[in-house]
């Protein structure tokens, strides 16, 4: 199936919780009523002509300047029976992101999920294990979010470049970073 | 009667249940040998028997998708290739095609033709690191040194190539960046004739129909092919559950549809289908199919009308507004990029799938019920690069 038959499927099965849809686009996509999505994901998989069993990949995007500002979740699904994509989008508010999880549909959404919540702070609601899974533990934000700043230290250890330390830099030194810079922060000082 | 089914003998107040073993906790990694890299394994154990497995990886997390909203298109090429160090020529292809498509530029069938050929070379050498390391795994070292060796003729390629042997930046978003120096094809065909009649027989015999190794390996970490499907599973861990799904065969890029070549699928003869054994097998055997694409795209160059690989560079990369997820087979299976553009000069946001890291994702539930010692085999048969996990 294109991209239109599965798009018309899909609105014929669901009507009003298909938003929109951009289908001239590289990779095309529906855009999906947020309460919606567990439904029509487990439709996409188990209809026989739609038959989408892999979830190829999921991610997060951050629109911060989009009117209204929102954050994206990406389900992108493949057919092995028939070969054909599609991807499936829900829009989030920036403020406290939630999308049910479809790790029940397809396994793999566990650590996409995972990885999600660990870079945008999209919390998949019903997730069995949702912790972070590339940071540490102990980090605090999400870093992929448009708004992050850098934290100036994370356990006693410089992460940001200290503006001396950028002036050295612009003066031609090859400095350290991050926790090989061993520079005292009250270096800049005049001492005299 | 106490747990252990004997009757206490009369008078004995020990209480038997107490023999119990509690479940010890084991860390497994980050420094361990066969993680292959830093992944670090929690295991719950009860004897030697695996009750519970979960990884946790982030060890060698460098950011790539956060670097690469800050630089411009061709500034991430060498950071993709520092995902998937040991393949690093798949990393770049992957992106450069994933831009090529959202940007709308069509590449020459001479550069097509380059890269397959150091795609599959590219293969080759990296199934040498995966199945030698994943011998040296299960106790046999000599093969390990036997492929490094090999390995090393290819990156002797690459290195005449485009001057490096493990991080190339040699795919180029619409183009290569250097052409393949004079004599390059005759060059391949001494080291393909070397592997076709020595190397590879060599290897079938002295690892992949070796009696130990199959007897050790043809019962363990079986994965069917509904779980992998679920679990995403792509590339030879895919085809060793016996799912022949190839993206050369099944989305061809690079001019794929033009090339004679078959798709090893596991059979599961010496075991149940989607073995550990399987998978391996699979490796093993694409090696010599990518050994027959490299001979009929050598042929192919030598009857090409030369043209300069810069041809369609573009002076700057900026794809219009919109999005693209494309996908090509790297040695570890797919590799996705998910790359949308504001119309700017650095992508807006690049989403890396990882063949790895999708493979790991299955781990824990293969890993519970086996032995501690079959938890190591299964790592190794996935052949997961923590470089890629982590990005």
């Amino acid at each position: 199936m294109d991209a239109k038959a599965i798009h018309d499927a899909l609105v014929g099965r669901f009507g009003e919780k298909i938003l929109s849809a951009d289908l001239e686009a590289v990779s095309p996509f529906a855009v999906v009523a947020t309460e919606a999505i567990v439904e029509v994901a487990e439709f996409c998989k188990s209809d026989s002509a739609l038959a989408m069993d892999n979830l190829m990949c999921l991610s997060g995007v951050d629109y911060p300047k989009e009117e209204p500002p929102r954050m994206e979740v990406v389900y992108h699904l493949y057919s092995y029976t028939h070969h054909h994509t599609f991807a499936l989008k829900v829009h989030l508010p920036r403020e406290n992101p939630a999308v049910a999880t479809v790790e029940r549909l397809w396994g793999v959404a566990n650590f996409h999920e995972r990885e999600c919540w660990d870079m945008f702070g999209i919390v998949f609601a019903g997730h069995s294990d949702m912790r972070r899974i590339l940071l540490p533990d102990d980090w605090e934000g999400h870093p992929l979010r448009k708004d992050w700043e850098d934290p100036e230290y994370y356990n006693g250890m410089h992460v940001k470049p200290t503006e001396q330390m950028a002036e050295r830099a612009m003066g031609g030194e090859a400095i350290g970073v991050g926790p090989f810079d061993f520079t005292p922060p009250n270096a800049n000082v005049e001492t005299e | 009667m106490s747990s252990t089914g004997f009757a206490p003998p009369p008078g004995d107040t020990w209480d038997y249940d107490a023999l119990d073993t509690d479940e010890m906790i084991l860390q497994m990694g980050p420094q361990h040998p066969a993680t292959h890299g830093v992944l670090r394994v929690e295991l719950r154990t009860d004897g030697e028997v695996v009750r519970a497995a979960r990884p946790h990886i982030g060890y060698l997390h460098r950011c790539f998708e956060k670097h690469a909203e800050n630089v411009d298109y061709p500034g991430v090429m060498p950071y993709a290739d520092r995902m998937d160090y040991v393949a690093s020529m798949g990393n770049t292809l992957g992106f450069a095609l994933a831009v090529e498509k959202l940007a709308g530029i069509e590449t020459s069938p001479y550069v097509n033709t380059i890269r397959v050929i150091v795609a599959e070379l590219q293969r080759i050498a990296s199934h040498c690191v995966a199945i030698g390391t994943y011998a040296m795994d299960i106790g046999a070292f000599t093969p390990f040194l036997h492929l490094l060796r090999d390995r090393e003729k290819i990156l002797d390629l690459f290195e005449w190539t485009c001057g490096a042997r493990l991080l190339y930046n040699y795919n180029w978003v619409g183009g290569m960046s250097h052409d393949l120096p004079d004599g390059f094809a005759r060059a391949t065909r001494d080291l393909l004739r070397e592997f076709d009649a020595v190397t590879y027989p060599e290897l079938v015999d002295l690892i992949i129909t070796n009696k130990i190794f199959i007897k050790r390996l043809a019962d363990v970490g079986v994965c069917s092919t509904e779980l992998a499907i679920s679990y995403d599973l792509t590339g030879p861990n895919l085809r060793g559950s016996g799912l022949a799904r190839d993206l050369r065969k099944d989305a061809p890029y690079c001019g794929y549809e033009n090339y004679d070549f078959e798709i090893p699928v596991g059979d599961g003869r010496f075991g149940p289908l989607g073995s550990c054994l399987d998978r391996t097998w699979v490796r093993v055997v694409e090696m010599q199919e990518s050994s027959k694409i490299i001979h009929q795209a050598l042929n192919r160059l030598e009857k090409m009308e030369k043209t300069d690989v810069h041809e369609t560079v573009p002076r700057r990369v900026k794809p219009p507004k919109g999005e693209v997820y494309c996908r090509s087979e790297a040695p570890r299976g797919q590799l996705g990029y998910y790359v949308v553009s504001d119309g700017g000069v650095n992508p807006y946001r690049v989403k890396v799938k990882s063949p790895c890291f999708t493979a790991l994702s299955v781990f824990h539930h293969m890993a519970k019920g086996m032995m501690i010692a079959d938890v190591v085999a299964l790592i190794g048969s996935f052949d997961i690069v923590l470089g890629e996990i982590d990005r």
